[in-house]
Formats: C-alpha cells, sequence, structure tokens
C-alpha cells in the first residue's frame, strides 16, 4: 500500500485538536471554567475521529460504528451510574482499558505496519518505529495490568494488604531489563517472538509492580498508572506521526507525574519507597502492640451543638471515614444550621483525605458543599489558631501532631491540621480502640480541650442538627 | 515529518503539561484524573487506522477491539467529569 505523506491540512486539524486539549485541562484551573473546558475536550477528539476517518480509504464503516456504539454505550451508563465514592476505582478501570487499546493498536501496527506507513524501503519495519512500538506495547501492558490490580484492590475485590514475593525487586529490575534489552534487540531483529515476549513480560512486570502496593499507597499508584497511560499514547503517536496524540500523551504524562509528586508529598513518602511497596504490612504489626491507657473526655450531640452554636467559626475536617459512614450530606445540613444563626464554617481538606486526589472534594460538591466554603491544607492551616471549633469527622492521620514531634512515629513529617490549636476540638469517632491507615496513637484525643463524640458519623451528626434546632 | 520534529512537539508539550496541570486547581484533581482519562483515549486514532485498512484481518479484528475500549473511556470519561464539574458550586448569595 502507497503511503502518501499526509496533507498540511490533516496535520493542522490534528494540531487543533491537540491545542483544545490542552485547553481542555487548562479550564480546569478553577470550577466556574471547568465546564467549558471540557467541552474543548470533546471537540477535540471529536475533530480527531473525524479528521482520521475522512482521510483514510475506510473498508469497514458499519463495523467501526458498531464497535464506538457498543463501546460508548458501555462508557456512558458506568458514568451516569458510578457512585462518587467509586470514583477511584473507576478511574483504575478506564486506566487499563486505555492501556490495553494501547497494546492492540501497537500489536496491528506491528501486523500490517503498511498501513500505519511505517514501512521502511526494504520492506521492513523502521528501526526508529520498532523502538516507539516496542516501548507503546511495553508501556501499555504495564498501564493494563497494573491497573487491573489497582482496580480489585480499590474496589475491595483482593486484599489491600501488600503482597511481597521473596526477591522481588530482583525479580522486578530483571524483568525491566529484559525488556528493555529485547526493545533493543528488536531494532536489528524484527522477529515476532521478540515483539511477543515484550508484550507478556510487560503484562507481568505491571503486575508484580502493583501488588506489593498497600491500600494506603493507592493515591499514588493511581495517579501514576494515569501518567503511564499518557506515555503510551505518547510513544503510539511517535509511531503514527500524530502531533494529537503526542500533545495528548505528553499532558497526561505530565498530569499523572505531577498528582503522584502531590500525593508522595502530602504523605511525607518518597515516590521511590511507594513503588517499592510494603507499606502498611509493617504498621499492622505494630498497631496492635499495648498502650497506655492515657484520661479522655466523652462529649454528646447535645455538648456539641452548644459549643458550636455559641462558637464564631467552626473548621470542619472531614475525611474518608466520613464518606464510608455517608455522612457528607447531613454534615452538610449541621453546617448550614449553624451558618443560618450565624457562625462561619468552613471546609478544611487534606490531599490524602479521600482516596485519590481531589476525592474528598467531589464528596463535598456531592453533597452541596459549595466550593467556595472549602479550603486545603496551606491556606487554612493557619487560621485554626482563631477557631473556636475544630470538628474531625472520620479523620485521624492527618490531624496527629505525632506528624510535627515524633520522629519515631511512622507518619512523622507528614503534613498535618494543627486542629491542636483550637480552643475546643470534636472528634467523631467511632470507639476508641481504631486506629488510622499508620495504625498510630493519636494525642489529640487526650488534650483537654478534646471532647470525644464516639458514634456513627451519620449519627452524630442527626443528632447534632436536632439538637441544633431546639 | 522527521523523529526531531516530533520530538520536538512531544518535549513543548511536556512543558505545556507541567504548567498547565500545576494550575488546575487541588479541588478538581479527581476531574482532571477523569478528564485526562479520557483525551488519552485519543490513541483512538490509532485503532481507527487499525480496523479501517484492508490487509491484515487479524489486525483490523485487533483496531476494532481497541477501538470499542477507547470508546468506552472517551463517552465514560467526558460523562463522568461532566457530572463531577456540575456538582461544583459557588455560595449562594
Amino acid at each position: 500500500m502507497d503511503h502518501t505523506a499526509p496533507s498540511a491540512w490533516v496535520m493542522l486539524a490534528y494540531l487543533i485538536s491537540g491545542v483544545f486539549f490542552i485547553l481542555a485541562l487548562r479550564g480546569l484551573s478553577s470550577p466556574a471554567t471547568s465546564q467549558s473546558g471540557n467541552r474543548y475536550g470533546m471537540a477535540g477528539m471529536l475533530i480527531a475521529v473525524v479528521t482520521t476517518l475522512v482521510t483514510h480509504e475506510v473498508a469497514s464503516l458499519p463495523e467501526i460504528i458498531g464497535a464506538i456504539a457498543i463501546g460508548g454505550g458501555i462508557g456512558w451508563v458506568t458514568a451516569r451510574k458510578i457512585a462518587m465514592t467509586d470514583m477511584p476505582q473507576l478511574v483504575a478501570a478506564f486506566h487499563s482499558l486505555v492501556g490495553m487499546a494501547a497494546v492492540l493498536v501497537a500489536a496491528a501496527a506491528f501486523l500490517n505496519p503498511g498501513a500505519f506507513g511505517i514501512l521502511g524501503e526494504d520492506g521492513l519495519i523502521n528501526p526508529v518505529s520498532r523502538i516507539e512500538m516496542g516501548l507503546g506495547i511495553a508501556i501499555g501492558a504495564i498501564t493494563f495490568s497494573g491497573s487491573v490490580i489497582a482496580f480489585l484492590k480499590l474496589a475491595g475485590k483482593m486484599s489491600g494488604a501488600p503482597i511481597l514475593l521473596p526477591l522481588r525487586h530482583v525479580i522486578n529490575l530483571g524483568t525491566l531489563a529484559a525488556i528493555l534489552g529485547l526493545i533493543g534487540y528488536f531494532t536489528v531483529n524484527q522477529s515476532p517472538w521478540i515483539f511477543w515476549t515484550v508484550t507478556a513480560l510487560a503484562f507481568l512486570i505491571g503486575f508484580l509492580l502493583i501488588i506489593p502496593i498497600g491500600g494506603a499507597d493507592m493515591p499514588v499508584v493511581v495517579s501514576m498508572l494515569n501518567s503511564y497511560s499518557g506515555w503510551a499514547a505518547a510513544a503510539m503517536g511517535f509511531t503514527l506521526h500524530n502531533t494529537a496524540m503526542i500533545i495528548t500523551g505528553a499532558l497526561v504524562g505530565s498530569s499523572g507525574a505531577i498528582l503522584s509528586y502531590i500525593m508522595c508529598k502530602a504523605m511525607n513518602r518518597s515516590f521511590i519507597s511507594v513503588i517499592a511497596g510494603g507499606f502498611g504490612a509493617e504498621a499492622a504489626v505494630s498497631g496492635g502492640a499495648a498502650k497506655e491507657q492515657r484520661p479522655w473526655k466523652r462529649g454528646s450531640a447535645e455538648d456539641a451543638a452548644y459549643m458550636m452554636q455559641q462558637a464564631e467559626s467552626v473548621i470542619i475536617v472531614p475525611g474518608y471515614g466520613m464518606a464510608v459512614a455517608q455522612a457528607q450530606h447531613i454534615l452538610r445540613e449541621m453546617a448550614d444550621v449553624l451558618k443560618k444563626q450565624g457562625v462561619s464554617v468552613k471546609y478544611a481538606i487534606h490531599p490524602v483525605a479521600g482516596r485519590m486526589p481531589g476525592h474528598m472534594n467531589v464528596l463535598l460538591a456531592e453533597a452541596s458543599v459549595p466550593y467556595d466554603e472549602v479550603f486545603e491544607l496551606e491556606d487554612i492551616n493557619s487560621e485554626f489558631a482563631q477557631a473556636d471549633v475544630a470538628f474531625i469527622i472520620g479523620a485521624n492521620d492527618v490531624v496527629n501532631p505525632a506528624a510535627k514531634t515524633d520522629k519515631t512515629s511512622p507518619i512523622y513529617g507528614m503534613p498535618v491540621f494543627d486542629v491542636d490549636k483550637a480552643k475546643t476540638v470534636f472528634f467523631v469517632k467511632r470507639s476508641m480502640g481504631g486506629v488510622g491507615y499508620a495504625g498510630v496513637d493519636n494525642d489529640v484525643f487526650y488534650m483537654d480541650q478534646t471532647m470525644m463524640l464516639l458514634a456513627d458519623a451519620k449519627k452524630m451528626c442527626e443528632d447534632i442538627v436536632k439538637a441544633l434546632q431546639h | 515529518m522527521d523523529f526531531i520534529s516530533i520530538l520536538s512537539i512531544f518535549v513543548m508539550a511536556c512543558f505545556v503539561g507541567y504548567y498547565v496541570v500545576w494550575s488546575v486547581t487541588p479541588a478538581l484533581h479527581t476531574p482532571l484524573m477523569a478528564v485526562t482519562n479520557a483525551i488519552s483515549s485519543v490513541i483512538i486514532v490509532g485503532a481507527l487506522i487499525a480496523s479501517a485498512a484492508g490487509g491484515s484481518p487479524t489486525a483490523k479484528w485487533l483496531g476494532l477491539i481497541a477501538v470499542a475500549l477507547a470508546s468506552v473511556n472517551i463517552f465514560g470519561g467526558f460523562a463522568v467529569t461532566a457530572r463531577m464539574l456540575a456538582m461544583y458550586k459557588k455560595k449562594e448569595r
């Protein structure tokens, strides 16, 4: 098949598509512009698909439309039905699809290189294209199998506990070296066995890389796989000489990398130690150690209602436990009642409050909490010193002062909220027994100004709302 | 296009990505992930080329499956992003 260079118009169309994708991300700089940004993204995708279809001789249009209809239907229905608490596993599942699509495209390019215009004059695939295809299929396969494991762990279909194989670092590094070595050899020898071995090893390494990583580190893993799915798209963009794919791949790749960095920083964990895995395994052991009994005070819903009515300012610190108890709607009602009574209410969100970056913000937005009452860690932390009440619900490690003072603590160095500076602290918790992800005791429980509200988060908020309305 | 022009586009796009993503407000990091998911499915372009071409029935069917998978992501990703973004409301004054 004769492959002529694409016309300038075609290249321009793909470039516009790429620019629209940049605008889609740019729109997310503020909630006010975000929806128009999303529409730019859709327009960019439409341009890319239509351009491809009109510039190629399409021998199988009905099949293609059928495939788009089936896939699109499944995607649309899933997107409508999914609960916001399940967003991390949905994103992981979507990443796995991008990874698999990249694998299939690279495989198709290997089987039918003429259609992709990557044949050299000697009838073999261009050596540069072979590297790009090899990298594309390897990154795609890693994204796929890694995301499947992340999905299973996040959806609770597989234990979140790290699975540690003996010699895993040796096995992993050996497999990675083998993949890179084979891709290198592929440039001089275009045998199919090399290509398929790379694919098989890449599926394996994706699986091996994610099984040792514990549930607490999943926000980093999801972000990292987001990044990989971008690099896979970029590698295929190099093969196809397609600007839309290259620009998108670079955007998505950087986006995932930055989100991984933000998550690591919020947990004070190095990226390497997350990847090396095993976090949560030791903590589960040390958490069982005997704890000294220290005095603490128990409060009631009426106490909380009274103190918050008297307060000028209340800062609510929600954690994932609140979402597990489905307390976000009643919490917002509580805040509404307080606001009507003239109390200033703000929400303080830690970057790791949810199970993926920004997850808590979505959960609060779903409960109709206005986004301008929700503040990030660094923007609100200085305000605790002036706050009358800090109301902690479903959070634990992110308010633990040990992160600032105790060098032996597993969470030492993690940025935390200075709730200990608030005049009164209410801590909603199911019982005194449970500890956070990190399995460490929290000095906030035992402070003079702290009252523990031991109950289910939803039940407690309901009782407080009742007491407030008296 | 030669390799160096493609590489230039890629490197420049990485820098654009770096600055654009840092400007995204942390409150929208989940929608950011959902929308990057949707746009990385631009890989559908490669899938369409594979399924449109004659010559190799296997390649065509691999392409069609990839078209379907990428479509799940495109429709699902943009729809779920739109659904989330519609929830973000300002305070009523």
